[in-house]
């Protein structure tokens, strides 16, 4: 007992609070999405939850930890959330309980486990999906989708088909699809079709993003998070946007849809602001925030997939520990002085 | 196809010359592994190793003769140094680890013969034929190379205990260990 | 008088810092008590920063209260001194208040409860000169009482180089639970700006500032009035409550905005920073003669009866605390504040110059920790980290025993405030780890040093053998060559001369060559001695015809 350091009292706070507060953050996102877009995507949650925790107490009963301690500590399931968000919401339940366990076990666990993975394991998920299953992966429920709950999830769990007339390509895709084949259509055109595309990016998942952006400014408030990789990030992906769209609006759509479209504010909020995998120094956030951003829009406009949200976090990962080995702040006193 | 042979040659050939340049230019005097080797070393001279004093003890590592577990003062984390250094293969120590300790003359017994400062490697013991002698505490290494030379056994190794200016802090993980148990 | 909380002069922040919950309440109902006489002291005589002082005290002794009994050992050193007349029973080993619960030498005194002051002559403060003070403040046993205990006269030079601008009196006493500096001011003040006007003195600076957190508003008002009253142009500034605001680095830059690197002192850059009891220790040491034998500790935490106590430095720590009734729940005690402080090893350990406050502890005070996570890298402890450190990699490297990477991530700018693993999500003990990396560094250093003096050691050991061997072969061959020519001179001459005569000759070289050869194997320092020496030497020579051995001389 006497060998216990100092200081020997502190506030209540845990990886736990950080973690499940970071969930709450989601829940307005999720409601949202379910009301809007597909109710089913409450099941995917549970699906995705119950394979992530299955998949973490198995790990973490061959590696020899107290399974009570970590179990509990929200990790696992705010991946699981992650994923569950990120994946189309109609994609059979064995794709998400897959991505899952490929997060849980390989991506974290493999690594080390809580604090030691090297990649996000939710942005690894979705992208080992999408090489994998990049039909599944890209089979998004067509805008002013008809189909009750009990639908969905007979879809969800195999029991009808997934049939075309309910599943489409996102508006990215749709997007890139146009620019592909210049001339055709411009995107102007395409965007004044309000039934698909909303007011901004989509029909619904405007409001999705939006509320996904409202639980980032609580995670701002709360102070689990800070502002350096978000509005890196957003910056970033609005001004190279911006740039490309006044240099011609007939083929490149405005940075306002690339920031409320597919991934960019869960992202921005969620994702890049996981300090495991992230950068922790404020001008490192700031540098991977920035080139996340940078590499989104080029995979999403030139690439070959829909969204590049997850690979450029992924490429990113690689990067941090070197910006943040590169971007120490001096110490005090040595301020304005080489180290 | 003899273009892609030329080419190669000729990068061949450009390199080689960069590298014997650098190997004029850049030239290191001396064995610096030696001295890496010798730096590493306890240099209590007590030849436990074999050899007569660290710096041969040394050499005889760096021509690859000696094994490099040969040395109790340096003690297991002495081979885990060098082993890094050499890029070798750690090895259990080849000798009992031994604690710090130091030589304490009885000045009861002692007859004044100065063998044991003869025998002293790095001159600790002060004192003049038929003179009393004494340990300087501070810089005898506790080598034990006095001991077989004192005609009437009056040196002894004493363990040099932990004071508060040597003391450590302990590392913190098996502590936490034990905390997460009772708190599971 | 009302006293105003906000600062006139524009004050500055450091980054980071965090708001722990003060308790300081509770201990400052009552005013500084005396504590009692012990029967027993235990004075350490390594109390400060620097040389350890050489006891001048025998077992048997009598002392009187303030009569030196450690001298110090160089500069940076200092004294100690009798807290109270009595007889010196022995000077051992006794246990420290220190984590490690290890001992030190220590000076046993029996209290004889007389309180019989050895003489103090209160010198004539005008006709000092600065180094007369700074002499007077050593032989005082003056020292840093904020907790650092640095021997205050290595601190009162100002800087040859850089001129002395700001003079800090340190009154922030951040710790929570801690509340002598506080007490001390609102009973002091008056001495308190009168050592102060002693260090202004000395360090002819521009302007000095007597800085005390806002939490202590009757500390402010007491010591606005005594600045008043003595009449000094001294500011009193309260800064905002933010801990570690009292550390001397943090105070000086919300002061005057100056970062006092590690690597520097900080009369390099023009400031100086002092405690306040310090300050008032110093101002009894020079104008009374009164030397530190005493300070205020703050007794709280799980007691009945919260309060400061001057004690006397030798009490155990047992004792002390038993002053304010600790509640039966008790179950062990911290010494310094709950940030930075430690639980002592051994209560029996006494109180010294650092010990500023004892904290009865109890598991619904202090929880235990709960159980590590990994880290996350959640970066709050870089962002609380007073010293702009980066405490998650310098934990990674000191939990691998990567110690070179942790000096360069700047470990040793580490002030193990504490506020990193006060606010650390995932409960891992950050400072434990830096004190093992720093401990470790230190001992690895020491290792390097005896290594390296060993070296050099040895290889003068062989020059000189080798030097040794030539002049010897030198000698021998001189020696024969001498001897040859002898022999050819006497052959010629063995003729010419008596042979009675020749052998005659022939001894008397050979006594007066053993003559020569005794007087050479007398050791040559038995000489000229003082009677002291020459009687040691009778009594060693005592020692070993009792203890069957042979005079050297006679076995020979």
């Amino acid at each position: 007992m006497s060998l216990i350091s100092a200081p020997h009292f502190r506030p209540e706070d845990s990886v736990r609070k950080i973690m499940l507060t970071t969930c709450a953050a989601l829940l307005p996102g999720i409601a949202i999405y379910a009301w809007l877009i597909v109710p089913a995507i409450l099941t995917q949650l549970l699906i995705a939850s119950a394979a992530a925790l299955a998949g973490e107490a198995l790990m973490l009963k061959m590696r020899g930890k107290p399974l009570g301690l970590f179990l509990t500590d929200g990790s696992a399931l705010l991946t699981a959330w992650l994923i569950a968000l990120t994946f189309p919401p109609l994609s059979p339940w064995w794709l998400i309980v897959t991505g899952t366990l490929f997060a849980i076990i390989i991506t974290k666990h493999l690594f080390g486990g809580l604090g030691q993975n090297v990649f996000n394991p939710a942005m690894m998920a979705f992208a080992v999906c999408i090489v994998a299953f990049p039909a599944l992966m890209s089979q998004w429920p067509s805008p002013g989708l008809q189909l009750s709950f009990a639908d969905q999830n007979r879809i969800i769990f195999g029991l009808s088909p997934l049939l075309d007339s309910i599943a489409g390509a996102t508006p990215l895709d749709a997007l890139k699809t146009a620019l592909k084949r210049e001339g055709t259509i411009g995107v102007p055109e395409l965007l004044q079709n309000r039934q698909i595309y909303g007011a901004l990016a989509g029909r619904g998942w405007e409001w999705v993003s939006s509320a996904y952006l409202l639980g980032g400014l609580f995670l701002l408030q709360r102070r689990i998070i800070t502002w350096h990789a978000p509005v890196a990030f957003i910056v970033s992906l609005a001004a190279l946007a911006g740039l490309l769209w006044w240099f011609d609006p007939s083929r490149f759509a405005s940075p306002l849809f690339h920031l409320f479209a597919g991934g960019a504010t869960i992202g921005a909020f969620f994702v890049i602001t996981d300090p495991i995998t992230g950068c922790a120094t404020p001008r490192g956030q700031l540098i991977f925030g920035a080139i996340v951003g940078l590499l989104d829009y080029l995979i999403r406009v030139f690439g070959g997939y829909p969204d590049g949200v997850a690979f450029a976090v992924i490429l990113m990962n690689i990067a941090a520990p070197l910006i943040d080995a590169l971007t120490q702040p001096p110490v005090f006193g040595m301020k304005g002085k080489s180290p | 196809m003899l273009a892609a042979i030329a080419i190669m040659a000729l990068i061949a050939v450009f390199l080689g010359a960069v590298l014997g340049y650098a190997s004029i230019r850049f030239k290191v005097e001396g064995d610096p592994l030696v001295d890496k080797i010798d730096a590493l070393l306890p240099q209590t001279q007590c030849g436990q190793c074999g050899y007569p004093g660290c710096r041969p003890y040394a050499e005889a590592i760096a021509k690859g003769e000696a094994d490099i577990n040969l040395c109790p003062p340096g003690g297991e984390e002495g081979v885990a140094k060098l082993a890094d250094l050499l890029g070798r293969e750690a090895k259990p120590l080849d000798a009992e680890e031994r604690p710090p300790q130091v030589a304490r003359i009885d000045e009861n017994i002692c007859i004044g013969c100065t063998l044991c400062i003869q025998a002293c490697p790095v001159d600790a013991i002060v004192g003049a034929a038929k003179q009393m002698h004494t340990v300087v505490a501070s810089v005898c290494t506790g080598c034990e190379l006095c001991l077989p030379s004192c005609p009437v056994e009056c040196i002894s190794m004493q363990p040099i205990p932990e004071s508060i200016d040597t003391w450590k802090w302990k590392y913190p993980v098996v502590q936490l260990q034990e905390a997460t148990r009772k708190a599971a | 008088m009302m006293s105003k909380l906000k600062s006139d002069r524009p004050l500055y922040r450091f980054n980071g810092g965090v708001h722990p919950p003060g308790y300081k309440e509770q201990s400052t109902r009552e005013p500084i008590a005396i504590a009692p006489l012990p029967q027993r002291l235990i004075v350490p005589l390594h109390q400060s920063i620097g040389g350890t002082p050489r006891p001048l005290v025998k077992p048997g002794d009598r002392v009187l209260k303030g009569q030196l009994i450690g001298a110090a050992d160089g500069w940076i050193s200092s004294t100690v001194h009798a807290p109270t007349s009595g007889i010196v029973r022995d000077i051992a080993l006794h246990v420290q208040p220190h984590p490690s619960g290890l001992s030190a030498l220590s000076v046993l005194i029996d209290v004889d409860g007389k309180e019989e002051w050895s003489e103090r002559n209160p010198p004539d403060y005008a006709s000092l000169t600065p180094d007369d003070i700074r002499r007077l403040i050593q032989q005082a046993g003056i020292v840093g009482l904020g907790g650092a205990v640095f021997p205050t006269h290595g601190k009162l030079t100002p800087s040859a180089k850089f001129p002395m601008e700001d003079l800090v009196i340190n009154g922030g006493e951040c710790e929570p639970y801690m509340t002598c500096d506080d007490m001390i001011m609102r009973e002091r003040a008056e001495g308190i700006v009168r050592g102060a006007a002693i260090f202004r003195d000395l360090m002819q600076p521009k302007r000095v500032m007597i800085a005390i957190e806002d939490n202590k508003p009757e500390a402010i008002a007491a010591m606005r009035a005594a600045v008043q009253a003595v009449g000094e142009p001294f500011e009193v500034v309260p800064v905002p409550t933010l801990y570690p605001a009292g550390c001397a680095k943090q105070l000086i830059r919300v002061l005057t905005g100056k970062e006092v690197p590690v690597s520097r002192r900080s009369t390099d850059l023009g400031a100086q920073c002092f405690n306040v009891a310090t300050a008032y220790s110093a101002w009894r040491a020079v104008c009374f003669g009164e030397p530190m034998i005493s300070r205020v500790v703050t007794l709280t935490g799980n007691v009945g009866r919260a309060h400061n106590v001057e004690a006397l430095f030798g009490t155990p720590i047992e004792e002390l605390i038993a002053l304010a009734e600790p509640k039966p729940d008790t179950d062990g005690i911290l010494v310094g504040g709950p940030m930075m402080g430690f639980l002592a090893p051994d209560t029996a350990a006494p109180i010294v110059k650092s010990t500023n406050c004892l904290i009865a502890h109890s598991p619904d005070l202090f929880p235990p920790r709960a159980p590590e996570m990994p880290c996350i890298r959640c970066g709050e402890c870089a962002r609380v980290c007073p010293q702009d450190l980066q405490p998650y990699e310098l934990y990674r490297f000191a939990r691998a025993r990567n110690f070179g990477k942790a000096q360069e991530y700047h470990l040793f700018d580490c002030i193990e405030c504490g506020s990193c693993a006060y606010v650390c999500s995932s409960h891992i003990p950050l400072v434990h780890y830096f004190l093992f990396a720093k401990s470790e560094i230190w001992a690895r250093e020491r290792e390097k040093k005896a290594a390296d003096q060993a070296r050099d050691r040895f290889q003068a050991k062989q020059k000189r053998e080798e030097r040794e061997k030539a002049e010897k072969a030198e000698k021998l061959a001189k020696a024969a060559a001498a001897q040859a020519a002898k022999k050819a001179a006497e052959a010629a001459n063995l003729g010419a001369l008596d042979p009675e005569a020749a052998k005659k000759a022939a001894i008397a070289a050979a006594q007066e060559r053993a003559q020569a050869q005794r007087a050479a194997a007398q050791p040559k320092n038995t000489e000229a001695l003082t009677a002291g020496q020459q009687q040691e030497i009778a009594e060693i020579d005592a020692r070993r015809a009792q203890a069957g051995v042979d005079h050297p001389e006679s076995s020979s």
